[in-house]
């Protein structure tokens, strides 16, 4: 490594104050900061001795992420395979069709290897997109308002990803993240200073700027005009009994072999995130507690309530946990440390919001199936409020202890 | 009961004046800056569209509605083309009795509000609450709730803009943005989240 260090330090002259390349100072002390630990260090006090810093807890982030990735690759890969068998369709057209075809490995879906290559044509541009466009406006605002690049990025960069359906154009993709990265956090300073997840925010821009490519029955699957809705979807329409008739059992829901956007469908992954999200002290428990909690409540109740007419109302707690982008969320999005509560009792308040609202919008809301992003937003919206509230007791507190 | 329970709700949430119809934007911006004064401004918001909108119904169904007037023995008088003048004046009115009331018998109350109490008479949310009243013709118990209810959501709206705008005191705005240029883009995402609510059905 020691070649690539000496190289980085024989560049650094040309990144600093009167360098050529002064304006791409921020992008220099990205890639070596990300290479190797900064060596500045603070010179006084006060100091906190760790050896975590952002940097590495957004990539012990993207890390935990990294499951459910593949997991997308894999289950979108095996949907279109599925559809391709079911429809007899032997080629794939355009540039992936080509591809998949010279490395000869064919569209068998019991073929794990078939699947995930074929998903990786559809998740990696997708990736690719969105990395260099929202990359390119954090390198625009760094140099122009003369901060660093964050990390943050990349943990943004990889959850917009995965939330997104596999056949969204390309070109919307790029919007998306512009809306997400511009207004959901550059016109606040950047990383840090932002009050909504950025990831979600671009998702929700796209959700309601293009509902035909972000939601529906036809953009699940990545074969041409094979529709397959999601399982939420069918069970809002007619019940557990069009979701079992789909061949979605709880099991599938689980392990992820279901319709929905690439990187939310399995549980499981995100399980495997989760735990070490929490082992590493990196997301708040207390948060994804309150998310299970309020959700578990409120589900019960309309179970309990019942309905004629709304078929949501009977979904149990279990399959609301499988189902949709409830697990994603709850692991990756809600926990984000940025736009949640700050407060310790704040964080419970806050999760148990994000559960009640989820359950409100999935199943009295029949204008959306899904409704993690937009409780998850809704409660990033409070949360500053939830923090005061609870601060504001914790004044009154100790001004009547200390009378 | 269940109607004037989803009427509360749809008024607080769904129907957000504030939110989704963008009403009361001058005060919703500029009294923003604090919590407490939000608080106050909420609280004082809720008060006057629980008392103006139905009296407001009062005066619509007894003596502006085209035949509202036939308890005087006049049948044939339409005084609806009055209506905007006539909210405008019960709202000032409302407001300037309020205000008599709180500072005799709540001066504290009363300071702690200051000069929102009379700017709320300008504030276009209370006047769209009435306007809101007749178009969906409400009668006066679904005035009352609805009234109550829309104070409510645009209150819980600006104390929830408040904690945000308190919380960006720690960002980093560009120049160009700061002040109100931000406080626009936040109310602009705010209502987005608040999107989760449109469409529901109650």
């Amino acid at each position: 490594m020691r070649p690539l260090r000496k190289y980085l330090d024989r560049l650094e002259p040309l990144f600093q104050k009167d360098g050529r390349f002064e304006k791409l100072g921020a992008l220099y002390e990205a890639i070596d900061t990300f290479l190797y630990s900064p060596k500045d260090v603070t010179q006084y006090s006060p100091h906190v001795r760790d050896a975590i810093d952002l940097k590495r807890v957004m990539m012990t982030v993207y890390f935990a992420v990294l499951p459910c990735f593949i997991m997308a690759m894999y289950n979108v890969g095996h949907d279109a395979n599925v559809a391709m068998t079911a429809n007899n369709i032997t080629s794939v057209p355009g540039w992936r069709g080509l591809f998949l075809e010279n490395i000869g490995i064919g569209y068998d879906p019991n073929n794990i290897w078939a699947c995930l290559w074929h998903g990786t044509m559809y998740v990696l541009p997708i990736y690719i997109v969105t990395f260099i466009v929202g990359m390119t406006w954090e390198v625009v605002f760094a140099t122009v308002r003369n901060h660093e690049i964050n990390e943050g990025f990349f943990v943004t960069s990889i959850l917009f990803t995965l939330t997104l359906p596999a056949t969204i154009p390309l070109w919307q993709v790029a919007l998306g993240i512009t809306f997400g990265v511009v207004f959901g956090k550059e016109v606040f300073g950047g990383v840090g200073k932002n009050f909504l997840n950025p990831a979600l925010v671009g998702r929700a821009f796209l959700f309601f700027a293009y509902p035909a490519q972000m939601s529906g029955d036809s953009v699940w699957v990545a074969v041409d005009a094979v529709s397959g809705a999601t399982p939420l979807a069918l069970w809002s329409g007619a019940g557990i009994e069009a979701v079992h008739a789909a061949g979605v059992t709880w099991e599938n829901a689980f392990f992820g072999i279901v319709q929905g956007s690439m990187g939310e469908t399995s549980t499981l992954a995100c399980l495997i995130g989760a735990a070490i999200l929490i082992y590493t002290r990196i997301a708040s428990w207390r948060i994804m507690v309150g998310v299970l909690l309020g959700m578990i409540v409120v589900t019960l109740f309309f179970n309990w309530l019942g309905s004629e007419t709304n078929p949501m109302f009977s979904m149990p707690w279990y399959w609301h946990l499988v189902l949709g982008g409830y697990a994603f969320g709850l692991v990756f999005m809600a926990t984000d440390p940025v736009s949640a509560s700050m407060t310790e009792t704040g964080k419970w308040v806050f999760g148990i919001l994000i559960g009640v609202m989820v359950s409100l919008i999935r199943v009295l809301n029949p204008a959306y199936s899904e409704g993690m992003m937009l409780a998850i937003l809704f409660a990033n919206v409070f949360a500053p409020l939830i923090d005061w509230f609870v601060i504001q007791a914790n004044i009154r507190r100790r001004i009547r202890r200390s009378d | 009961m269940e109607t004037y329970l989803s009427l509360f709700v749809r008024s607080i949430f769904v129907e957000n004046l504030a939110l989704s119809f963008f009403l009361g934007m001058c005060t919703f911006l500029a009294v923003s800056k604090k919590i407490e004064t939000a608080l106050g401004l909420g609280a004082a918001v809720v008060v006057v569209q629980g008392i103006t909108v139905p009296v407001n119904n009062l005066i619509t169904t007894y003596i502006l509605n085209a035949g509202a007037l036939s308890w005087l023995g006049l049948p044939d008088v339409n005084l609806v083309f009055l209506q905007l003048i006539i909210f405008i004046g019960v709202i000032a009115a409302m407001v300037q009795i309020l205000e008599m009331i709180l500072d005799r018998y709540v001066p504290k109350l009363y300071n702690a509000l200051g000069i929102f109490l009379p700017l709320i008479t300008v504030n276009c949310a209370i006047l769209g609450g009435s306007l809101f009243m007749f178009n969906r013709s409400y009668n006066f118990s679904e005035s009352v709730v609805f009234g109550v209810g829309s104070g409510l959501g645009w209150a819980l709206a600006i104390v929830g803009l408040a904690a945000v705008r308190e919380k960006l005191k720690y960002s980093d705005v560009p120049k160009g943005l700061q002040g109100l240029g931000i406080t626009f883009i936040v109310a602009g995402l705010m209502s987005l989240a608040f999107m989760s609510f449109s469409g529901i059905q109650l």
